[in-house]
């Protein structure tokens, strides 16, 4: 037709633009390149800092780079101490969280038929709303003359208010369950929701009452979910440091996270600082690609692992689709 | 084979509700004390009064860290998703050596503890010598910016990129077929899809840029943000007005994800 | 005093004369309604042991909720199920002896082949030595030893059916339910599984009741067919009746490939009947109660259809004159359309070595008079 420029060859640019590796830089220069700036080397940085070193005279040592730090670290009692008790709290949390979500998570996956959607949602609505807020909503029920303590006198239970509720490891420790319980059950959750329900039915089929179907094929099932959740739980209790402050008392000192604040303000030694931190960083990376390889190994789905359904890392964001 | 109302399923229910009672009581003490009348944060509970929340219209500094913390979440939500866009699009279509380590890492901020990703970015801010209180006043300081845009990107990654996986690709290829342009095609064709998932993510951006704490607290400048603002009075013990502001969160965090779970069971509809 | 279990027709055998046996599984008047729909509508059917028996219907006529109900996993809104003389309809399906083939398999994605196969002896207790040797013959029977220690996911479509398939019959059940198992195999897997599966029932001598979609599948693989629609049974039969003497113009048209002509009925007689089918005069066998002036069906199928040649037709022929249309080649035969005078249209087989008909030609066609079925509607 007249008029119209019939383009018989491409130009230069769209020979450049149609080849792969040009089209794949371009799309990745922007967000490889400000994690690379922002994120990867920042965390480079915590490493090369927990090799240098502060004199007694307070002046940095910066060459040459010295594991005087994590000497420090693992010959004093104090650190493998403080990891140890973090630890401890956080494995404890990640097994009340797990005994509280799961029981929910399946009321919410096989018994709820009516807007499962809507009730799912309740459930993750408070993961959302401000932790800050949760943590010390605690503060004014286990305190002395908080509601717990109140509840407990007028009913006659108790004839003083309970000391140790509040400032004590407990007081932290139901806190963060409470806090970390929804995150366990979005996992969870997921991965029941994703059993076909023929496989139940077909374990009754197979003469196996409600009792062994649970035992032999949805719990063995829910093991990613199981996994995912708890490495969850465990992790962000263990890094916690709002919590213990509020709640913990003269205990909270000996959490891990404090210790990295106080030696990142108020003690300022910040290559100690980030050689607790490098080590921190470190066994948690560690428990995740544990967690990671023992969830892929329990994963029957068959098709190719699509990123967040079980994955523990990505669970977080794409779980609370409702 | 439902055979409602046998004792096992009977147990199950109430632990379920016990549970769910679990979550929620906490939350709805916080609201019941907002509008608790006497200073003692103490039982038994004396309603009725919005006292507290009269007196947070008076507060300087919180109203002062609200608007820190809008600014701050509001330009979060700008870099994550000006970067976090393009990383879902190179996820999904693009192969390079790499590819799963950057997945990984990418998310790492939202695992991680947050004082961790708080205390690297401090030093690396110092070190580069950007100081905490740069750009004040327009923004609370160019690194706490700075680090919530980046701790935040994974959120925009993981949800873009779940959307990206179900779309259908044919209708990319139609709209070459029809003489589009790659961007013409990208800017009435794929993004115009993905709007729903864009707008979710960047809602929760919001949300959590608001309510973040560990990396606001190791690299804010001057100011505070309402978190940091409520930590501070904290410690010194609780007074109403931080059940009051505390109410005012929780209510727009939930119709915030409100407003999110309609968006995406919207979309849900919409896409084949 | 319960009712004693109904007697019903035993599988028919070469050269014999239907046998009365009782019924080894038997619905009463069951019912299954969601709401005010009801998939499944006073339904009743008596079914003989060893016999092959398919609950054949389109989507939605209610065969899979019956099925299911039969297993337990469906509570029933009315009527009873009998099993071998006790009421089964109130136990739960660990609790009867009745297997699933399922649609999808649902294998257990966690558990090997092996497991998968031992489950249900093992939860029935039975002996580990026993629970080996069972598993292994059910294994051997389905070809499938060597596969012992896979995964399902490392197993192909026909694979994994197979195994859901040793499954079941590893515990000898009563009644086998199998739910459209054959459906998600490409068709020449569908053909193979089909005859081997008639094979295998026929040898271990297990009441088989399948649902299928697929009316070729149960013509080929039943001993009897129950033609559902709406959740009631339409037509009861073994294949040959279904396929020779449907009961109703939904039948007919169900099964099988039928042109259905319609027609008034000019005269009754006790003989038989005269039809009058665009302006053809046609002798049939008119359907019971039939009076003349009526509107009736007749359903011819089209390879009993064929071309005559020029003069006159054999007296038991109908005929009737039409146009070609066109004719589509299918390999075997090819089909030719023809048109009748008042626009219907009639398909037919015509075999190459036949007359010859083009389009536009005119042409008469003929059926052996009993070949055709004349049905009320």
């Amino acid at each position: 037709m007249p008029g119209e420029r019939i383009v018989a060859r491409g130009s230069r640019w769209d020979r450049l633009r149609s080849r792969q590796w040009f089209r794949t830089t371009a799309a990745g220069v922007l967000p490889v390149g400000w994690v690379v700036v922002f994120l990867l080397v920042p965390y480079a940085l915590l490493l090369v800092q927990s090799l240098w070193r502060l004199t007694d005279t307070q002046e940095l040592v910066r060459w040459p780079l010295t594991l005087a730090n994590y000497q420090r670290l693992f010959g004093t009692a104090l650190y493998p101490q403080t990891i140890l008790f973090s630890a401890g709290i956080a494995l404890r949390v990640t097994l009340f969280s797990l005994v509280l979500a799961f029981p929910l998570a399946y009321l919410l996956a096989f018994k709820v038929k009516r807007h499962k959607n809507l009730m799912y949602m309740a459930v993750i609505i408070p993961l959302w709303v401000s932790y800050l807020v949760r943590a010390y909503a605690w503060k004014i029920i286990l305190g002395q003359e908080g509601i717990l303590n109140g509840l407990l006198a007028s009913l006659g239970l108790i004839a003083a208010p309970l000391e140790f509720l509040l400032y004590s490891k407990w007081a932290v420790i139901i806190a963060l369950t409470h806090i970390y319980t929804p995150f366990t059950l979005m996992p969870i959750y997921a991965v029941l929701e994703a059993i076909p329900p023929n496989l139940k039915e077909a374990s009754h089929d197979l003469y196996a009452g409600r009792l062994r179907t649970f035992v032999h094929v949805v719990l063995p099932l829910s093991l990613p979910g199981v996994l995912a959740g708890s490495t969850f739980a465990f992790v962000l209790s263990m890094g916690d440091f709002i919590a213990p402050q509020l709640l913990g008392g003269n205990d909270s000192a000996l959490m891990v996270s404090n210790v990295v604040v106080s030696l990142f303000g108020v003690a300022f030694n910040w290559p100690l600082g980030a050689a607790v931190s490098v080590v921190m960083l470190t066994l948690v990376l560690l428990l995740l690609t544990a967690a990671n390889r023992l969830e892929r190994r329990f994963d029957y789905r068959g098709d190719t692992g699509r990123p967040g359904k079980t994955d523990a890392l990505g669970a977080i964001v794409t779980e609370s689709r409702a | 084979m439902n055979r409602p109302g046998d004792g096992l399923t009977r147990v199950l229910w109430a632990a379920g509700i016990a549970v769910f009672c679990f979550i929620y009581a906490p939350l709805l003490v916080v609201v019941l004390y907002s509008v608790h009348d006497s200073r003692i944060i103490a039982w038994p509970l004396k309603l009725f009064t919005f006292e507290w929340y009269r007196l947070l219209l008076h507060d300087r500094g919180m109203l002062d860290a609200v608007v820190q913390s809008i600014k701050l979440a509001v330009l979060s939500v700008v870099i994550s998703l000006a970067v976090g866009i393009p990383g879902a699009f190179l996820l999904d279509r693009h192969d390079f050596p790499g590819k799963v380590l950057y997945q990984r890492f990418v998310l790492l901020p939202l695992i991680l503890p947050g004082i961790i990703t708080g205390v690297s970015l401090l030093s690396f801010f110092t070190t580069i010598g950007l100081r905490l209180s740069s750009g004040f006043p327009i923004v609370p300081g160019w690194p706490v910016v700075l680090g919530h845009g980046t701790a935040l990107i994974s959120v925009v990654v993981t949800q873009v990129f779940a959307r990206l996986q179900r779309l259908d690709r044919f209708q990319e290829e139609a709209s070459a077929d029809l003489y589009a342009t790659p961007w013409r095609t990208f800017w009435r064709v794929t993004l115009p899809s993905i709007r729903t998932a864009v707008l979710g993510a960047g809602l929760l951006v919001f949300t959590l840029s608001l309510d973040e704490i560990a990396v606001t607290f190791f690299l804010i400048g001057r100011r505070n943000t309402i978190p940091l603002e409520i930590w501070g009075r904290l410690r010194l013990g609780i007074t109403p007005e931080v059940n009051a502001i505390s109410t005012i969160i929780f209510l727009v965090s939930v119709i915030v994800i409100v407003i999110w779970a309609r968006l995406m069971r919207d979309a849900e509809g919409a896409t084949p | 005093m319960e009712p004693a279990p109904r007697q019903v027709p035993g599988s028919l055998e070469p050269g014999q004369g239907r046998t009365i046996v009782e019924s080894i599984l038997e619905l009463r008047g069951v019912s299954k309604r969601f709401g005010s729909f009801a998939a499944v509508d006073d339904l009743s059917l008596a079914v003989a042991p060893a016999e092959f028996i398919t609950l054949l219907g389109a989507s939605g006529s209610g065969k899979t909720t019956t099925l299911r109900m039969i297993a337990g996993f469906e509570a029933l809104s009315a009527g009873e199920i009998w099993m071998d003389g006790a009421p089964i309809h109130g136990l739960p399906p660990y609790k009867r002896d009745i297997n699933t083939v399922f649609q999808n398999y649902a294998l257990f994605p966690h558990m090997s082949v092996w497991d998968n196969v031992a489950y249900g002896p093992k939860m029935r207790r039975v002996p580990p030595a026993e629970v080996t040797a069972r598993v292994g013959a059910a294994l051997e029977m389905v070809h499938l030893e060597q596969l012992a220690r896979r995964a399902p996911r490392q197993l192909s479509g026909g694979q994994q059916q197979r195994v859901a398939l040793a499954r079941a019959l590893v515990n000898r059940p009563k009644v086998l339910l199998l739910d459209e198992p054959l459906g998600a195999l490409d068709l020449k897997l569908r053909k193979e599984m089909q005859l081997e599966l008639k094979h295998l029932q026929t040898q271990v001598g297990i009441t088989f009741v399948y649902v299928t979609h697929d009316q070729e599948e149960a013509l080929t693989m039943s001993t009897r067919i129950a033609l559902m629609r709406a959740g009631r049974i339409e037509q009861l039969g073994s294949p040959t009746e279904i396929y020779d003497r449907p009961a109703s113009r939904y039948v007919a048209d169900f099964i099988g490939e039928t042109n259905l002509l319609q027609g008034r009925l000019r005269e009754v007689m006790a003989g038989g009947a005269v039809l009058d089918v665009a302006g053809h005069l046609l002798r049939v066998r008119p359907p019971a109660g039939a009076v003349a002036g009526q509107q009736v069906w007749l359903s011819v199928r089209p390879e009993v259809l064929h071309i005559l040649p020029e003069g006159a037709a054999s007296p038991d022929t109908n005929v009737i004159q039409g146009t070609v249309e066109e004719g589509i080649y299918a390999g075997a035969v090819t089909k030719l359309r023809l048109r009748l005078a008042d626009g219907t249209t009639l398909v037919l087989h015509a075999a190459p070595t036949g007359v010859a008909a083009l389009p536009g030609q005119s042409a008469r066609v003929g059926w052996p008079i009993g070949r055709g079925v004349c049905l009320a509607g």
